[in-house]
């Protein structure tokens, strides 16, 4: 079974996200900011990343740059999933290392879309 | 609605657009033709059926003809038809024409989605394309999404269903909560308003047609009609590719699937032997090959109307083909 860190420091998106996953046949892991998820990370590396952009203690940029330092850290397909909806973000995030990106709102048809993409289905 | 209005209703769809209508979509009537009555001044839909009713009013007609169609597409629609155009279609193309003119037919092009897809691969693959250059013609029955299509605007929801991000991040410009696709990818498309039902005569010969997701809701004598007159739009050597729904199967042998490459269907002449001319197949209109043999014994002078289509393996396999 596929493994996917949900990344938000909302626990209604978690919440969402999870469930769409799941049905997705997802294992899912949760995080509720960069920090944890990192540690995360470093005790085991998913395949997925669906990554919010602000969050308190450590946002998702940081969290993305900090990931592909870590070893095995480039393997998970990150997708950012955020309201960050403009060129720059998208751009700077490419930039960071993500591997596809989710403008909110999201539904399922974009999650499968997008997991599609990086190829995890 | 009574039910004699629906029938009326069920038949005039038919005739206009090929569009089958069940017997079970009352609501779909009621939710996409209310608006059109109400903006024609109309109380009910059994007045607006009165209006369509003889050959009253053409605008009327076309408004709700175009209502009744479902106009869902997204870009690289499946992944997996725009790869074989990427993969198979353009080396052939690239081997076989040297240099020249390729033409490319999207056959419901609905809100552009799938034209521009081929557009950006074409661009993206802009180095593998030798000599040749690209004519895209995509035509709908539909001037409202054909409309939509020229302008290029999506909405953020559109742009993110089956767009990798690069691509929207390359060819698109985001005007508030819409993206704008980039004037060097629309003008490599020509729109036209154009019916599936009507002669392609005026169409041109097309290396490649995209006819996807439109066939699934025609009854299958429209769907083998349309589909063996795509077959004379071709060369011997040109491809056709349906939906993931759609399938030759069962309604006409003027296209074989190519092994392994789901939804990519070859010109039949082409692929029986190589020796076709380009004139052939005469199978009459309307009717599936299969179902020519299937009812009839097949005379000798038959067989030699049709040599390129059938190959002579195939055709002592049809009952009663030789005798
Ligand atoms: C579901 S969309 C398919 C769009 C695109 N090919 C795809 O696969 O995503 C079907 C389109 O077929 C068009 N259509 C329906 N009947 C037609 C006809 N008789 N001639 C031409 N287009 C037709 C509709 O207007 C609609 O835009």
């Amino acid at each position: 079974m596929k493994t996917c860190l949900v990344v938000d420091d909302s626990s209604v998106i978690r919440k969402v996200a999870r469930r769409i996953l799941e049905d997705l046949d997802f294992e899912i892991f949760e995080a509720e900011d960069g920090k944890e998820a990192l540690e995360s990370c470093a005790a085991q590396m998913p395949d997925a990343v669906l990554l919010d952009w602000n969050m308190p203690v450590m946002d998702g940029l940081d969290f993305l740059m900090e990931l592909r330092k870590l070893e095995g850290g480039a393997n998970p397909k990150v997708i950012f999933c955020t309201t960050e909806n403009d060129v720059a973000h998208i751009a700077k995030a490419i930039r960071a290392g993500a591997n596809e990106y989710i403008m909110k709102p999201f539904d399922r048809d974009i999650v499968e879309a997008k997991l599609q993409e990086v190829g995890l289905i | 609605m009574t039910p004699q209005e629906y029938s009326f209703l069920q038949g005039f769809l038919k005739e206009k657009s090929g569009l089958v209508l069940s017997n079970d979509k009352q609501y779909l009537i009621e939710s996409r033709l209310m608006p059109i009555a109400r903006k024609a001044g109309l109380q009910t839909i059994s007045e607006l059926i009165g209006k369509l009713k003889g050959f009253g009013d053409r605008t009327l007609q076309t408004a709700v003809v175009e209502a009744m169609t479902t106009n869902e597409s997204f870009f690289f629609r499946d992944k997996t038809p725009f790869e074989h155009f990427v993969d198979t279609i353009v080396p052939h193309l690239v081997e076989t024409r040297k240099r020249g003119r390729v033409r490319i037919w999207c056959a419901a092009a609905s809100t552009g989605q799938e034209p521009y897809s081929l557009a950006m691969s074409l661009k993206e693959n802009a180095s593998k394309l030798g000599g040749l250059s690209f004519e895209i013609i995509a035509t709908d029955i539909s001037h409202e999404v054909l409309e939509k299509a020229k302008a290029g605007f999506y909405s953020q929801f559109e742009v993110q269903r089956g767009l990798p991000v690069q691509l929207l991040l390359k060819y698109f410009t985001q005007h508030g909560e819409m993206w704008q696709i980039a004037p060097e990818i629309r003008s490599m498309v020509t729109y036209k308003p154009f019916n599936l039902l009507e002669s392609f005569s005026a169409m041109g010969q097309f290396d490649v047609i995209f006819c996807r997701n439109v066939l699934i809701y025609f009854d299958q004598a429209t769907k083998t009609d349309i589909m063996q007159r795509l077959a004379k739009q071709m060369p011997d050597d040109g491809y056709l590719l349906l939906g993931a729904a759609e399938t030759v199967v069962g309604l006409t042998d003027a296209f074989q699937a190519v092994p392994g490459k789901r939804g990519l269907y070859c010109n039949a002449r082409g692929a029986a032997g190589k020796t076709a001319s380009p004139t052939q197949p005469k199978i009459a209109v309307g009717q599936s090959a299969q179902s020519n043999f299937g009812s009839r014994a097949l005379g000798a002078g038959q067989t030699v109307a049709k040599p390129s289509v059938f190959s002579s393996s195939r055709l002592s396999s049809i009952p009663g083909g030789r005798k």
